[in-house]
């Protein structure tokens, strides 16, 4: 029989598999922890830190922390909820999000996690950074202005497609998304059917062409807030 | 007289008038007005930052232009990208949705424009008080004539969202077709209110008509001025606001171009810089700057076209005409009675087009043949936009022209300003009431300055007083 752990997430208990991260337990029990750089498929790494929780009263990355027998989770604390938009404030400001002319608007995972922890305008001052585009791909476009750097095109290239196409480069305030060429996209064996062209959280990148196909009040996040389909795992339930 | 001796007065910002301008007088030692001019201080740059945007995000980038008639900028982009995709022969379904989202738009904005923006003036004279020459005080005196600008205005913003997803700034149109078609409920929704709708536009028509007759006398001068006249017409000459090739009459109504292809816009037209204005000045080439300027807009379209396809619209066209005998109308004030048969003439096609069981359908976007360059053209509310793009082989725009309504207008409403400062304040103590007349006749044109609003019932008007030698003499702000 598999061996389960019991903790408890904002004082409701959970019974995990021994092994899991929390993120995972959470998941499964219906209780969203907002998260941006985390996504199933691909290997955590606590990266973003949005869905820091504070286990025993110290600040875990949720995707990345194993559960343990009898722990005292915190999620939605007003504490927490104030660092997490802190977080996506600073995403915000630290790139060139103009969500009213982005294709992605409506199914970005940065403006819904926004709109759902009641983010109506940046309290930090916008950066305006100097970032490029690269449209040399005949079928994929990268625009570097909306990308929060959260690493998902990099382990998507290197570990499910097996391609390394992504890299980070610099650091700090200079940190960027490169790709292993010369100079483009064209210039590597990226392919529109790559796992690390489907990744994307924002709109950095896109596949060309496709742009606003889908209608206002169709899209993703214009029918209910995002962490919505893992709430509804909880409804189900009781 | 040396340019010392003059004095100068600036209306700033010039009132209900979408964006800001401003207007200058140079006024003598005898208070004759020397130079009249209307400046756009505005500065927008979207030609610039378009540029290395993905194709397929401008139409819906470059509607953020403005809050008014966004509509416009987006389809105008969209039928350019449709050239880019070589999707320009629509389906039927695409078409239709993109040509009702465009009469639901002119409805709305020639509403907002008449009810809100010029049923002041009109209602309690150019003269009138301040404090009652407004939309509050239309509200307080003629409450029926308030809310049926309110409601009508609301009907055209129902229908672009239901076409484009959103009341404002809206992306239903994407290049080579749209992406939803109208629904039943939507379209049943919308079917509720047209015939209040009809009645409304016959009755707003009925105000600007008799308005018209009524005062004629007085406002067929009233700056008013020959000129040429330029639109887009169906290739029968048929008015029509979403497609067509170009016209352009003299004030007599000799053609000066027609059925001129909107790729050959560049052979045709040109614009002119000057340096008192952030705006530049079209012209038609063949008859250069000086005299080659047209009007653009409602009174341009029912001067251009040679019939109407709806009924009601058709014979208020023929009434409206009759007025000069067939010959072309040059009274700046008839804009007003021209937009109110263009709006009878987009509720018409609006109720048609709800009817049509071809926006239910589902083949919304075709494509073809790619191209580089591409124009599309297409007429605003306030007259004939041009959208001009290249776009290189990564599909990044490399090269955008816009030439808006207002732009062509810019040379008519200077010299409406012009004519008006000349017949009403030279000589005269200068008043409020006086300089509104100036405001009067900018209204006519409906000029979108740009896309900014202003506070509503602020009024932020601002007159200086410079004597000869610059000095600021009195200054009164209201």
């Amino acid at each position: 029989m598999e061996k389960t752990v019991k903790f408890t997430i904002d004082g409701v208990e959970i019974t995990a598999k021994a092994g899991q991260t929390i993120m995972q337990a959470a998941d499964e029990a219906g209780i969203y922890i907002p998260r941006l750089c985390y996504m199933n498929e691909l290997k955590p790494h606590g990266s973003c830190r949005v869905c820091t929780v504070m286990v025993n009263g110290n600040p875990q990355a949720a995707c990345t922390q194993p559960v343990a027998e009898g722990t005292v989770v915190k999620s939605e604390t007003e504490k927490i909820q104030a660092s997490r938009r802190d977080i996506v404030d600073m995403l915000f400001v630290e790139g060139n999000h103009f969500c009213m002319v982005c294709e992605k608007s409506g199914n970005c995972e940065l403006q819904a996690m926004a709109y759902r922890l009641g983010i109506c305008a940046p309290k930090y001052p916008y950066l305006f950074p100097k970032l490029d585009v690269d449209g040399s791909h005949p079928d994929i476009f990268i625009d570097r202005n909306r990308c929060i750097l959260c690493g998902r095109c990099v382990e998507a290239s290197q570990d499910i497609d097996g391609k390394g196409v992504f890299e980070f480069v610099g650091r700090g305030q200079e940190k960027r998304v490169a790709v292993n060429a010369e100079a483009k996209l064209a210039d590597t064996n990226m392919e529109v059917t790559d796992k690390a062209a489907d990744v994307c959280p924002v709109g950095a990148i896109i596949k060309k062409r496709v742009g606003f196909a889908v209608p206002v009040g169709e899209r993703l996040y214009d029918k209910e807030p995002i962490g919505s389909d893992i709430e509804r795992k909880k409804n189900g339930k009781t | 007289m040396s340019d010392a001796k003059l004095k100068r007065v600036i209306i700033e910002p010039v009132t209900r008038v979408e964006g800001h301008g401003k207007v200058s007088l140079l006024l003598d030692e005898q208070n004759q007005v020397k130079q009249a001019r209307l400046h756009i201080v505005e500065f927008r740059g979207f030609e610039r930052f378009v540029q290395g945007r993905p194709f397929w995000e401008v139409p819906v980038l470059v509607q953020r232009l403005c809050g008014i008639c966004p509509v416009s900028h987006h389809l105008a982009a969209a039928k350019a990208m449709d050239r880019i995709v070589g999707g320009e022969n629509l389906t039927p379904t695409a078409e239709k949705m993109r040509r009702l989202m465009h009469y639901g738009q002119t409805f709305q904005s020639h509403v907002l424009h008449f009810f809100h923006l010029v049923s002041p003036d009109l209602l309690f004279g150019f003269d009138a008080d301040p404090a009652i020459r407004n939309v509050i005080g239309v509200a307080q005196k003629f409450p029926e004539l308030a809310v049926q600008g309110v409601m009508m205005r609301k009907y055209g913003q129902e229908i672009i969202k239901a076409t484009a997803g959103k009341k404002i700034h809206g992306t239903g149109a994407i290049p080579g077709g749209i992406n939803k078609n109208l629904s039943i409920a939507e379209r049943d929704e919308l079917l509720k209110d047209i015939d209040q709708m009809v009645e409304w536009a016959r009755s707003a028509l009925k105000i600007a008509k008799d308005y018209t007759t009524e005062n004629l006398e007085k406002i067929a001068p009233f700056g008013s001025f020959d000129s040429n006249h330029l639109s887009i017409v169906r290739k029968d000459g048929c008015l029509d606001l979403y497609d067509g090739n170009l016209r352009a009459i003299d004030a007599e109504g000799n053609k000066i171009i027609d059925q001129v292809d909107p790729q050959d816009y560049m052979e045709h037209i040109a614009e002119e810089v000057k340096p008192w204005s952030y705006m530049k000045f079209p012209f038609i080439k063949s008859v250069g700057p000086e005299n080659g300027w047209c009007r653009v807009g409602p009174l341009a379209r029912i001067n251009t076209c040679d019939f109407i396809d709806t009924p009601e619209a058709e014979k208020e066209r023929q009434e409206f005409m009759a007025l000069t005998k067939g010959k072309p109308n040059n009274i700046t004030m008839a804009y007003h009675w021209t937009r109110m048969i263009e709006t009878l003439h987009s509720i018409e096609k609006i109720k048609e087009l709800l009817h049509d069981k071809d926006l239910q359908g589902t083949d919304l976007v075709v494509k073809g043949e790619r191209r580089e360059e591409t124009v599309a053209i297409i007429e605003a509310p306030r007259g004939t936009l041009y959208h001009h793009y290249k776009v290189d082989k990564n599909d990044q725009v490399t090269m955008a022209n816009l030439i808006v309504s207002t732009t062509s207008n810019n040379e008519p409403m200077n010299r409406a300003v012009q004519k008006v400062a000349q017949d009403h304040l030279s000589g005269v103590e200068i008043t409020e009431g006086l300089l509104n007349h100036i405001e009067v006749a900018i209204r006519a044109y409906d000029p979108c300055l740009s896309c900014a609003t202003h506070a509503m019932g602020k009024m932020p008007l601002i007159i200086s007083l410079f004597d000869h030698k610059g000095n600021l003499v009195d200054q009164r702000a209201k």
